[in-house]
């Protein structure tokens, strides 16, 4: 076994075990720390993977932006000490049920299916390729889905600001 | 970095991450938990789209800026789903999907 593979089962290990504490545990905070845990976790396979800018974007907007947004709503809206009450044995059962299914389908079917290997070479993107590359309107360019999401996070940001902000007419 | 390390793992690893995220969407009654899940659904989507590009295509970066894209998508919608929990919240003083059935008008 190799030391990149031992460090790969680590993260995946870490991204299931903490997935499953994400969706089951019954006080929220915690969950969102377990969130934490498998988004940096991701960014990690996302560094085993060469694609480094992608990693720090990862970090900084997932594991630094998401989750803080989610504590900050879970401290605006519930107590901290409250805990779920427990879901019911029937509901979790035929979820489980669909969820297993499902996931077992996928995974045969992946493990079927034959990749074709590729002989081209690696590509590690520099900051200098990735930023030419979104500014840039020829084959290989993604000026317009570049400025597409800038339009939809200004959308977003409005939208955001309208809808949570109160109404002063039911004060 | 991924030498020995064949693509089904990663997918496989993307896969589980999917079923439990939807197990969490199926279950869960409150609405940030159910928020946490659809970001464990698209967390998983982008680990596709990454292994895909590095092992299949390692010469071109579709995958790489789609992720990118799906990441800021992401941020937007958790912003926005983020305010409508708060709206909602102040309405009906709880965020649970069972107590919340009556619309505004």
């Amino acid at each position: 076994m190799t030391i990149s593979e031992i460090i790969f089962f680590l993260f995946s290990a870490t991204i299931v075990l903490f997935s499953i504490l994400t969706v089951t545990s019954r006080r929220i905070l915690r969950a969102a720390v377990y969130l934490l845990f498998v988004l940096v976790s991701t960014a990690g396979l996302y560094f085993m993977l060469n694609y480094h800018f992608l990693a720090a974007v990862q970090l900084t907007l997932y594991a630094g932006g998401i989750v803080v947004l989610i504590i900050f709503s879970i401290l605006l809206t519930s107590h901290i000490s409250q805990k779920f009450e427990s879901v019911g044995f029937k509901k979790q059962l035929f979820s489980g049920i669909a969820v297993a299914a499902g996931a077992i389908l996928s995974i045969i079917t992946i493990l079927n299916y034959g990749f074709n290997s590729t002989i081209a070479e690696p590509d590690n993107p520099t900051m200098d390729v990735i930023g030419k590359a979104l500014l840039n309107y020829n084959r290989n360019g993604y000026a317009l889905p570049f400025e597409v999401i800038s339009i939809l996070l200004l959308a977003a940001m409005f939208a955001s600001i309208v809808i949570a902000k109160k109404d002063k007419k039911t004060d | 970095m991924t030498t020995g390390i064949p693509l089904y793992y990663f997918l496989i690893v993307s896969t589980l991450m999917f079923f439990i995220g939807i197990y969490g969407f199926l279950t869960r009654k409150n609405l940030i938990t159910i928020l946490m899940s659809v970001e464990l659904i698209l967390n998983s989507v982008n680990i596709n789209f990454v292994a895909f590009n590095r092992f299949l295509y390692p010469d071109q970066l579709q995958g790489h800026f789609f992720s990118l894209f799906i990441i800021a998508v992401a941020a937007a919608e958790a912003a926005v789903a983020i305010a409508i929990i708060i709206s909602v919240y102040r309405r009906f003083t709880n965020i649970d999907v069972e107590r919340v059935d009556s619309m505004k008008f």
